[in-house]
């Protein structure tokens, strides 16, 4: 039995095999979800717009290794700039493919402005400076209204338009061969191509002369420089293509929810992403998108259950169901980083340093 | 080490339980188990408002199942699916789809009008009727949607109701206006701002804090400085409290007004003496005025007294019942034609909705802080300033209305 | 004039308070280079329990001094004890791992600690008892009361000690060189983990002092409280140059000052532009200008390349 899986195994049509099954897979998904629920549905969408996120920050925290604590900035230009040229606040209605570009080209001009001021700066003090930009740009964003209102202020946008493609209309039902495709089913397929492609981009940046560049610099600087790495040029890249997915992610955000305000752009969010990264696996692709994965799936999956699993073994409610989710929550992130240091699926590079640094 | 693995175990377990509890979710079939869902904070800064809303709209439920309500012919269990949204319009959209799912026949909800306004689109896109009694935006019900109902004040008729009530009352020439960064804060601080411009007052370039201030001395000094006659504040009691007290401590010698958010009496405990003379307005008719058989049950079902929206969620979720009731079906499309055109007697009064779904000629209270309790002293509605005592005098005491239901 | 005195004021106690807290992340960080991003929690539960045995203690008749003593008396070892379960649970497994992984286990905890605090203490913001009267004194216009004199000297003292405690103590000389080189100090019989655990222990007892301080000052309590105070203070202690003492405290009392002077003026000089609605903003400028211009702190050490 075990000889055949190893034949099996060696087959050269194997890896297609598998790929194959994994993208039959991913197509059936929303809708064994949607089965049990659309929230399982919405929920695995906005998973796929912190897996987005993740990846772009791990390219900032993960390959060259510059803690950037206020990645949510970025995410908040590209939704913004995505609300303002498609929604009845300036009544101007860009289609979707025209935005999500100049959006993501905003948040790396943004990524630039942010990171040029601060190359000189190392680990805790870049964390502090781009949380403070971070912020910097909420406060903006809360503040805009006056004296000429562009940002709607704490009001927030509403009225965003969804994305339309040709006939359809993203957030409205249709029927194709037989299936009913929901608005946040129509979303998922949308994102699983773009997702596809950001995670192709990073993949092959991972193992290309600029990944390694950033590498190096993670690694010592010094050293990189003296090997002719012009660590200005490829830090600032590092930033601007980091905020780039950022960006995207945005005008996504924007578009699914059909509301933007300051409130969805706070600090926690900035650290829930670097927790995605870090617990996932800095600097490991697929680690990233564990992490994000998780992270964004656990607090669901514990919304669903607690109060029902709590009902069952005592009866009734004994200690209520949000802070039970909350502790829960927050016991697994200690538990699993204590367990597992160099996060759920380590690059390579970083479990080599591990081994090293046990005595 | 050990223990951690047990915790990893009992997550496990629980997980495991929970799956089973999903099969045995079949119900005897004599009942018809009517699902409301409730939506507010429960976690983070304004929790206690949340859970305040939530507790209004279980107590409605409950008296519901007390009451044996027959629908359809069949005995009717109500269930309270109450749900926290974390005051985010990301994880209010979920909460939304999962009562959507969950195929509840109505929404009490939601607290914050920055989570309101996209979760509506959901909820009628599902043409499931929400019911908000604490959401005070005036968009949330401007866009047309259908079966977007609140039972309290806007902030277009709470803003002018105040601030009308302070220029008749402290006949001030200079106000300042404070607001606390938020759709709420900043939304009623503006509309105050319009009534005061307009009645020919001055009113000081905005100041700002944030909903987590604490430390309001800079723009407080600042403030005393331009020696305003009256300070209006838009925000919420936990930011509110350490205003007043601090404006004591540095003489600044104006009214303070606040909005609903900070109409409690957690002022009197927060800022002391300072509180009194305060000034604040409550969408709606004050806790204290809710029908006495209200606030009685409440206390004695929650061991505590209701903070704000209690009485306006507990309207809320027994307005979706009534119409339920009266339509003698929980479908949607049979009883959101009659929650239209429904007038009832609630805990805050005489209820009926406006084609846009807000409540007709929703009454504004102003209250007074005098030895650290809240008393209410004018009653405003339809733009006619009635004392309070008068008020009490002429309705038609809502407590034995609401008995006759 | 008077205004601009009475901003200073606002700005001194405002920074003091910030001080206060970012002495116990610096000296965290000065020992382990580790950020304890839930040292705003122990703050919290420092008022918190303050909170309960003043209201419990409040009718029983006893001076009103002697109750705030008794409150922080409590307060300080229930600190101590978080602290030490923090640092054993949460931080001692990850010596050795990648830099950030602690940071993830701080945000546990810190959501650990306000979940807990919300299940004892109740989801409300508490008004904090406030039975010491307050004195108010006026100067030159101005108004300082005895709570933020109080706030002042106890910020001062408690730099002044700490100072005292690392630089002149044999547990001080075994905390620098623990913060030097671990292993060396190890093998000058130095138990580094104790060391450690000892300087967690520490840092909690400030934490819980700050923590009732806070809580007389504003006359309010919250399970959320510790979330922006210790935002505020992190930023403080950075702008010092964190893991310096002297630093924090400097640090605290600039971007208080800034804090005020920023809320109090930037409306005036940008003609309503700007009012009190940039205050952070304003804030974050001067720390992000400082940090490019020194980009490790106004007092802290000229690190390596490769630190």
């Amino acid at each position: 039995m075990t000889g055949s899986i190893a034949r099996l195994k060696r087959h050269p049509a194997a890896p297609w095999a598998g790929a194959a099954i994994v993208a039959l897979a991913l197509l059936a998904l929303p809708f064994a979800l949607a089965a049990v629920g659309t929230a399982w549905v919405r929920i695995t969408n906005l998973a796929i717009l912190f897996v987005f996120l993740s990846l772009g920050l791990n390219i900032v925290v993960g390959f060259a290794g510059l803690l950037d604590l206020g990645y949510v900035a970025f995410y908040a230009v590209g939704a913004y700039v995505y609300a303002l040229l498609a929604s009845p606040h300036f009544g101007i209605h860009w289609p979707f493919w025209a935005i999500l570009p100049l959006g993501a080209a905003v948040a790396a001009l943004f990524g630039v402005l942010i990171g040029a001021p601060t190359l000189k700066l190392r680990g805790d003090y870049l964390a502090i400076v781009t949380l403070g930009f971070g912020e910097i740009v909420r406060i903006f964003l809360n503040n805009l209204s006056q004296p000429v209102n562009i940002t709607n202020g704490p009001q927030g946008i509403a009225r965003i338009d969804p994305f339309r493609l040709g006939g359809i209309d993203f957030s409205k039902s249709d029927n194709f061969l037989g299936l009913s495709f929901s608005g946040p089913i129509k979303y998922y397929y949308l994102l699983l191509a773009v997702l596809l492609a950001v995670i192709f981009i990073n993949v092959r940046l991972q193992n290309s002369r600029i990944g390694r560049a950033w590498e190096a610099i993670r690694e010592d600087e010094i050293a990189a420089r003296a090997m002719g790495i012009d660590t200005t040029r490829v830090k600032l890249l590092a930033f601007s293509m980091g905020a780039t997915f950022g960006g995207v992610a945005g005008g996504m955000f924007s578009a699914i929810q059909g509301f933007v305000s300051p409130e969805s752009f706070v600090l926690v969010e900035s650290i829930m992403v670097v927790s995605m990264v870090v617990l996932g696996g800095m600097g490991n692709v697929w680690g990233v998108i564990l992490g994000a994965v998780l992270l964004s799936f656990v607090p669901e999956i514990l919304r669903f259950t607690v109060e029902p699993a709590q009902k069952q073994l005592f009866g009734r409610m004994i200690i209520e169901p949000e802070v039970i989710r909350m502790l829960i929550f927050g016991f697994a992130l200690v538990l699993v980083m204590t367990l597992r240091p160099g996060g759920l699926w380590p690059s390579t590079v970083r479990k080599r340093e591990l081994a090293e640094r046990r005595p | 080490m050990i223990r951690s693995h047990f915790g990893v175990l009992a997550i496990a377990a629980m997980v495991g339980v929970s799956a089973c509890g999903e099969d045995k979710k079949a119900q005897a079939p004599a009942t018809l188990t009517i699902a409301i869902g409730s939506v507010a904070p429960l976690t983070g800064g304004i929790a206690h408002l949340g859970k305040d809303n939530e507790n209004g709209a279980r107590l409605a439920v409950e008296e519901a199942n007390a009451a044996k309500i027959r629908i359809g012919g069949k005995e009717t269990a109500f269930e309270l699916l109450a749900e926290d949204d974390q005051e985010d319009a990301k994880v209010g959209n979920t909460v939304a789809q999962k009562l959507v799912d969950a195929k509840v026949a109505g929404v009490v909800g939601h607290l914050n009008s920055g989570t309101s306004i996209p979760a509506s689109n959901i909820y009628s896109g599902a043409n499931i009727p929400m019911i908000t009694g604490s959401a005070t935006n005036p968009e949330l019900t401007e866009r047309g949607l259908k079966g977007v109902f609140r039972v309290v004040g806007r902030d277009d008729q709470q803003g002018p109701a105040v601030a009308n009530y302070l220029v008749a009352n402290t006949k001030p020439k200079v106000v300042a206006i404070i607001d606390d960064a938020t759709a709420y804060g900043k939304g009623l601080a503006n509309e105050v701002e319009k009534t005061l411009t307009a009645a020919g007052v001055k009113v000081l370039a905005r100041e700002q804090g944030t909903n987590k201030t604490v430390d309001w001395k800079a723009v407080l000094t600042k403030l005393k400085g331009r020696a305003p006659d009256a300070v209006f504040y838009g925000g919420m009691d936990s930011t509110a409290g350490p205003l007043l007290k601090q404006g004591k401590e540095l003489g600044v010698k104006a009214v303070f007004s606040f909005g609903d958010g900070a109409c409690t009496d957690k002022m009197g405990e927060f800022a002391g003496s300072a509180a009194d003379g305060l000034l604040c307005s409550q969408a709606g008719i004050p806790p204290q005025a809710a029908s006495k058989k209200f606030l009685d049950a409440y206390k004695k079902r929650f061991n505590t007294d209701p903070i704000l929206y209690a009485p306006f969620t507990y309207d809320a979720a027994n307005l979706l019942i009534e119409a339920m009731k009266q339509a003698n079906s929980a479908d949607p499309a049979r009883y959101l034609p009659v929650l239209q055109k429904i007038d009832f007697a609630g805990a805050t009064g005489r209820i009926s909705f406006d084609e846009k779904g807000d409540r007709k000629d929703a009454e504004m209270t102003i209250f007074t802080m005098k030895g650290g309790k809240l008393l209410p002293i004018a009653i405003i509605k339809s733009g006619k300033t009635v004392k309070y005592e008068d008020f009490v005098a002429q309705s038609t005491a809502p407590a034995a209305d609401v008995a006759k239901k | 004039m008077d205004i601009f005195i009475q901003q200073v004021i606002n700005g001194l106690t405002l920074g003091a308070v910030y001080a206060m807290v970012a002495l116990g992340y610096t000296m965290v960080y000065g020992i382990i280079q580790l950020i304890n991003f839930a040292h705003g929690e122990v703050v919290m539960i420092g008022a918190m329990v303050a909170f309960s045995v003043i209201g419990a203690l409040a009718p029983s008749g006893l001076p009103p001094l002697a109750i705030v003593l008794v409150a922080a008396g409590c307060a300080i070892p229930v600190c101590m004890l978080v602290g030490y379960a923090m640092e054993r649970l949460a931080y001692r497994p990850l010596r050795g791992a990648p830099r950030l992984a602690p940071l993830i286990t701080a945000i546990g905890v810190s959501i650990i600690l306000q979940h807990l605090a919300m299940m004892i203490w109740s989801r409300n913001p508490l008004a904090f008892p406030q039975i010491i009267k307050v004195e108010s004194y006026h100067f030159a216009g101005a108004t300082i009361t005895s709570v933020q004199i109080a706030i002042l000297a106890i910020s001062l003292a408690m730099m002044a000690g700490l100072a005292a405690l690392v630089y002149r103590t044999r547990l001080g000389t075994a905390m620098r060189a623990t913060a030097h080189n671990p292993q060396v100090a190890g093998l000058m019989g130095i138990d580094a983990n104790r060391i450690i655990a000892l300087t967690f222990v520490i840092g909690a007892a400030l934490a819980a002092v700050a923590g009732v301080m806070v809580a007389s000052y504003y006359g309010i309590a919250h399970y959320a409280m510790g979330s922006q105070l210790g935002l505020k203070a992190f930023c403080a202690a950075v702008l010092g140059g964190i893991g310096n003492i002297p630093g924090a405290m400097l640090g605290g009392v600039l971007l208080g000052v800034v804090e005020a002077l920023g809320a109090g003026y930037i409306g005036d000089l940008t003609g309503n532009v700007f009012g009190s609605n940039y205050q952070d903003v304003f804030a974050f400028i001067v720390l992000i200008a400082v940090l490019v211009l020194r980009p490790s702190g106004l007092l802290g050490e000229r690190v390596g390349d490769r630190a």
